[in-house]
């Protein structure tokens, strides 16, 4: 039986207030604007995005500003947003060998054409705190040095010239979307890759740690990290040829894996692949490493049973906003299940004492 | 190769110019430039996504990637030119004045335009992916070697 509960109206709309008033936090501090979580907060901007499934970083601002900075209720507020928009197509698959290269670099390749850009990195610094940014300070200007326009080819090119790995060979089919198919399996690699570029980040790195560490071990490298811009262009029905409409931030990771050959495959280097919205390198290289562990059964290898194999496992648990919306589900009233709960376990009680009694009659 | 493509068609290009603009750019080259003609909505500026697709290793089999924020809308001018616009992100005003653009390209003050709103467009552009690859650029490494003193 389901009974409703009424009488929680004013203390909900009170609670809305105060959070509003959290929210603003010490009104002597100046408000954060849209433009400086757009600009100063980019990465968590990347990743409310990549896992919101929607590249617009104006709208991932606001959604950081509303929830008080907490990515998940974010990503949340934008997944919730993207339903509201009606659909206007599909791009054409997005080319990320014209990529406009902000960061390459390779862990496979010193001295490839189109050289090893650091871009604006993390790597090497030192991981201390910097006080220098607590006081208001200047930044000096980036260092620029006059480009040789070269291309900036992709590393698997060269180990493909030789045979050496295995190839992704152009195909047209259209891919399934699981934004209006539920997922199911078994999936298929196009299916995977959707639900891993917008997976949660952490669960993602952890399920890509634990390949590390020798749950199905893959030995992968990084072929290539590239992140930068490329262009997105879209077939208009109406005129009857395809158009640039935007430019978005991706960072691509291609990993190269040993691999020994199989009965169907001869040893040759196999691939990872990630690709994620933004700056998010640790995600998309995450995502490769995932995205090659479920490649076991096409590869014809032998499944090791680690969890990073099991798609169904990886797939269905690496959703941020299903995973929180049945977690947290949990806190809300569950009083009359909690009552018939409890009766039971009243009887059961009543039960074992009557019987214990009835034993130490005997 | 896409660049000749596109020369062959000179309106995928400005197009995609519009589109990349950043944001108010467009309208306020658009009314430096000229009075902006009157024309009637065939759709009015209307917020919508784009579902963006990639292929599995760069270059295999598609998969979908996300949406992105799109904004289109179609006018036509009192003298009878269509003008298109589709524009990343949520930018209705934008969309418009890409459209016009889009329209008054077809009309007999193309050339007044082109000068006065594309050509700027273009080397703005420019500018931005120049100034980005030079950082970038000053970020690559040089390898050298050191020399072993085993002989």
């Amino acid at each position: 039986m389901y009974v409703a509960v009424k009488g929680g109206e004013r203390a909900i709309e009170n609670a809305h207030a105060w959070l509003a008033e959290e929210r603003r936090g010490d009104t002597k501090v100046a408000e954060l604007t849209i433009e400086q979580i757009r600009e100063q907060l980019s990465l968590s901007v990347h990743r409310v995005m990549a896992e919101g499934s929607l590249y617009d970083p104006d709208l991932a601002a606001l959604a950081i500003k509303q929830s008080r900075g907490d990515l998940i209720e974010a990503i949340f507020l934008i997944r919730a947003y993207r339903t509201t928009l009606p659909r206007f197509g599909s791009s054409k698959p997005i080319d990320t060998g014209v990529m406009d290269c902000d960061r390459r670099i390779s862990a496979t390749f010193k001295d490839l054409p189109g050289g090893q850009i650091l871009g604006p990195t993390f790597d090497y610094t030192h991981r201390l705190l910097d006080f220098k940014l607590a006081a208001d300070g200047e930044v000096a200007e980036a260092p620029s040095r006059d480009v040789e326009p070269a291309d900036v080819p992709h590393v698997t090119e060269f180990l493909n010239q030789e045979g050496l790995i295995e190839e992704a060979p152009h195909d047209d089919t259209m891919p399934p979307d699981l934004t209006r198919e539920p997922l199911e399996m078994p999936a298929d690699r196009a299916l995977r890759l959707q639900a891993l570029t917008r997976s949660d980040e952490g669960f993602t790195l952890g399920m890509a740690y634990s390949t590390q560490r020798g749950y199905g071990r893959n030995h992968a490298f990084v072929g290539e990290l590239r992140i930068g811009s490329v262009p997105v262009e879209m077939e208009i029905l109406e005129l009857g040829f395809s158009i640039e409409i935007g430019e978005i931030t991706l960072t691509e990771c291609e990993t190269v894996n040993q691999f020994t050959g199989s009965k169907t495959e001869p040893p040759q280097f196999t691939r990872g692949y990630g690709l994620v919205f933004g700056q998010t390198e640790r995600k998309a290289i995450s995502m490769a490493l995932v995205d090659r562990a479920l490649r076991w059964e096409e590869l014809g290898e032998d499944s090791a049973g680690a969890p990073a194999q099991d798609a169904e496992f990886v797939l269905y648990h690496a959703d941020n906003i299903q995973a929180t919306g049945f977690l947290e589900h949990i806190k809300l009233p569950h009083y009359v299940d909690f009552q018939s709960e409890l009766e039971l376990v009243r009887k059961l009680r009543r039960e074992a004492g009557a019987h214990q009694v009835q034993e130490a009659a005997e | 190769m896409k660049d000749t493509f596109e020369e062959e068609n000179p309106r995928k290009r400005w197009m995609g110019l519009l589109a990349k603009a950043p944001a108010g750019r467009v309208s306020a080259l658009l009314d430096a430039c000229i009075a902006r003609p009157s024309f009637e909505w065939l759709r009015a500026p209307e917020i919508g996504s784009t579902m963006v697709q990639a292929r599995a290793g760069g270059t295999g089999a598609p998969f979908n990637l996300g949406e992105m924020s799109v904004t289109r809308c179609a006018l036509t001018l009192e003298s009878g030119e269509v003008g298109h616009a589709y524009i990343q992100g949520r930018r209705k005003a934008d969309a418009e004045a890409a459209a016009l653009v889009d329209a008054l390209m077809q009309t007999d003050a193309a050339e007044q335009v082109r000068t006065a709103i594309l050509e700027p467009l273009a080397a703005e552009a420019a500018a931005r992916r120049a100034a980005r690859s030079s950082k970038a650029a000053a970020t690559k490494v040089d390898f050298f070697t050191l020399v072993r003193g085993e002989d």
